[in-house]
């Protein structure tokens, strides 16, 4: 798969703006993802992981630079479309009840579907593709509620899959599990990333993880700035490696 | 749609044919079903005072209760959902509250200001009443929405709309303690809510109302289906949440404001309905818990008529007694059962 650059980030400055204040939590973000990469995002609690997601997810805006997402500056971008271009996985955990595993891996094809949400026997299709590529196709038919938190994650991963976007994004997706799931899911992540060219682009704690599946990471360390290089000159640098091997 | 689902369908279907006869057949009256039959129809009765019971009281009365039922559950079913809260119901957003509170202005100050007990003014008086409701329940409704445009949360929300509930029932309050005696009266019997005050004219003009309304309620299913994933994930899907959240609390407070304006509060059947159809349908999908909870709305609210006016009571039982004395048991078994079955997974 080519390794093309998906997301460009031009002196982004992100935050919250509150009625009377502006909150700046990192400034001068200038750098690229990568398609068929698996970028980790890690730093302490509070460095701003989650606000730089919700940034480039849209959901938030940026408080001053650009943020390009496959080659279109990420304002322009309509709600439906931006639907088709990323898609996420969060940390809010739906209490969801008497849904089938199948429906709401369908519920990432409502971008492409009509003005009732009926799946199309092509969107099936996709939906089982979907399925198939996180590896539980088995679970189809479980109601979310009956599933524990890895095999959630992964059909959330797979909600992600159907909705077909080049770009996911994930918010601390291993997080809540054990350790065995945590390498199940980043492995697999990586593994979509580098098979089928997807840009994934994820939060996470789990700092010895990243440096056996990352292709790229990015540190955010409290003072509002980002490191980013590959896991292993990370931890080399002087600097960042205090950040992975603490005394 | 899945076999299970479509028999599910038709037999609330079926159950709504037979309780409206039902609710045509019996009563303190013993119309022979035969010529209810007939009187159905069109045709002539062998009495025409038979004729009169069914099409002047029952007819109008069934048929107020299915349209009545079938609007307060497609409404919960929205504020449910909206609200991500299994305990959100129409009377939530204070909507209701409003509807008392305009009923509760003209009726208790009418005496007042006027002169005259509006409880004796007759049909002028429940057009009055029935006028102060709408406005009333649409103008807390759009209170609401405003709040709804400044407030991020649901939760917020829904916290704000059960306030402006306590602040309608308090002023409420203060109306009666000034008001006469009668007037309090007519209130209180207003409040116990009930199928059969909407009388002749009033009928056509409340179901036709609600027969634009609940299609119009439909047009919200993938809108509702995206939003049971959360706010975020919504998002992502391309859903506009803001406005998605304001459509479906504009709808729901609308088909609230006419039923109640029509029928009073009635409680509960907006609350259980929509818990009754997942029990039943163990579904989160709104294409089929939107029908399944018209249907099944319709049909619970014409057996809770019949019960009101069972052969012994009648028509001493207010209905709001009977939908929660029929409905929590109803709702309780469905909801226990499937637990076990869940267990037993």
């Amino acid at each position: 798969m080519k390794r093309e650059p998906t997301i460009r980030l031009a002196d982004l400055a992100i935050g919250y703006t509150t009625r009377h204040s502006v909150k700046t939590v990192c400034t001068g973000i200038t750098e690229t993802v990568f398609s068929g990469e698996l970028t980790c995002l890690i730093g302490e609690n509070g460095a701003g992981k989650s606000t730089l997601l919700r940034t480039l997810s849209g959901f938030l805006p940026p408080i001053s630079g650009e943020i390009t997402i496959m080659d279109k500056p990420l304002p322009v971008y309509r709600e439906k479309e931006l639907a088709t271009v990323i898609s996420v996985v969060l940390t809010e955990k739906s209490n969801l009840q008497n849904m089938t595993v199948e429906e709401l891996v369908g519920m990432g094809r409502s971008p492409y579907t009509g003005f009732w949400g009926r799946l199309s026997a092509e969107d099936r299709a996709k939906v089982g593709k979907a399925l198939e590529m996180v590896g539980i196709t088995g679970l189809r038919g479980r109601m979310v509620q009956t599933l524990s938190d890895g095999e959630r994650q992964k059909v959330m991963i797979s909600k992600a899959l159907s909705q077909e976007t080049p770009i996911i994004f994930l918010d601390e997706p291993t997080a809540f599990l054990d350790y065995p799931s945590k390498v199940e899911i980043l492995r697999l992540l990586g593994r979509l990333s580098r098979d089928f060219g997807k840009t994934i682009f994820l939060s996470t704690h789990d700092l010895e993880l990243t440096l056996r599946v990352a292709d790229r990471v990015w540190l955010m360390s409290k003072p509002g700035r980002l490191q980013t290089g590959s896991p292993e000159n990370l931890v080399i640098d002087p600097e960042t490696g205090r950040f992975y091997f603490r005394p | 749609m899945k076999r299970p689902v479509a028999v599910g369908m038709i037999l609330l279907g079926v159950s709504i044919l037979v309780l409206f006869f039902l609710n045509l057949l019996l009563g303190s009256v013993s119309v022979p079903a035969g010529q209810v039959w007939t009187i159905l129809w069109g045709g002539e009765a062998e009495n025409t005072i038979w004729q009169n019971i069914i099409l002047k009281s029952r007819f109008p009365q069934a048929l107020t209760a299915l349209v009545a039922g079938a609007g307060l559950s497609v409404a919960g079913l929205q504020m449910q959902t909206v609200f991500r809260n299994p305990l959100a119901g129409p009377s939530v957003l204070g909507v209701s509250s409003g509807a008392s509170l305009g009923v509760a202005f003209v009726v208790l100050l009418s005496g007042r200001l006027g002169g005259v007990a509006l409880s004796r003014l007759g049909y002028m008086g429940e057009f009055a009443m029935t006028i102060a409701a709408i406005v009333g329940a649409l103008a807390i409704m759009l209170l609401i929405v405003w709040v709804a445009q400044k407030v991020r949360g649901n939760v917020t929300l829904l916290i704000i709309g059960v306030m402006i509930g306590y602040v309608a029932t308090a002023i409420i309050g203060v109306l009666k303690f000034f008001s006469a005696e009668e007037d309090v009266r007519a209130y209180v019997v207003w409040g116990l809510g009930s199928f059969a005050r909407v009388s002749g004219g009033q009928v056509m003009t409340f179901v036709i109302i609600m027969a634009i309304l609940l299609p119009l309620s439909f047009l919200l299913v993938k809108t509702l289906n995206l939003l049971l994933l959360g706010d975020g994930y919504a998002r992502n899907l391309g859903l506009n949440v803001r406005r998605a959240r304001m459509s479906v609390i504009v709808s729901a407070g609308v088909l609230v404001a006419i039923v109640t304006a029509y029928c009073g509060p009635i409680s509960f059947l907006g609350l259980a309905v929509p818990h009754l159809c997942r029990g039943i349908f163990r579904t989160s999908d709104h294409r089929i818990l939107m029908p399944a909870t018209l249907l099944a709305g319709a049909a619970l609210a014409l057996l809770c008529n019949l019960i009101a006016r069972m052969p012994g009571f009648e028509g001493a039982l207010p209905v709001n007694s009977v939908t929660a004395l029929i409905g929590a048991p109803v709702v309780a078994v469905v909801l226990f059962r499937r637990r076990k079955e869940d267990m037993g997974e």
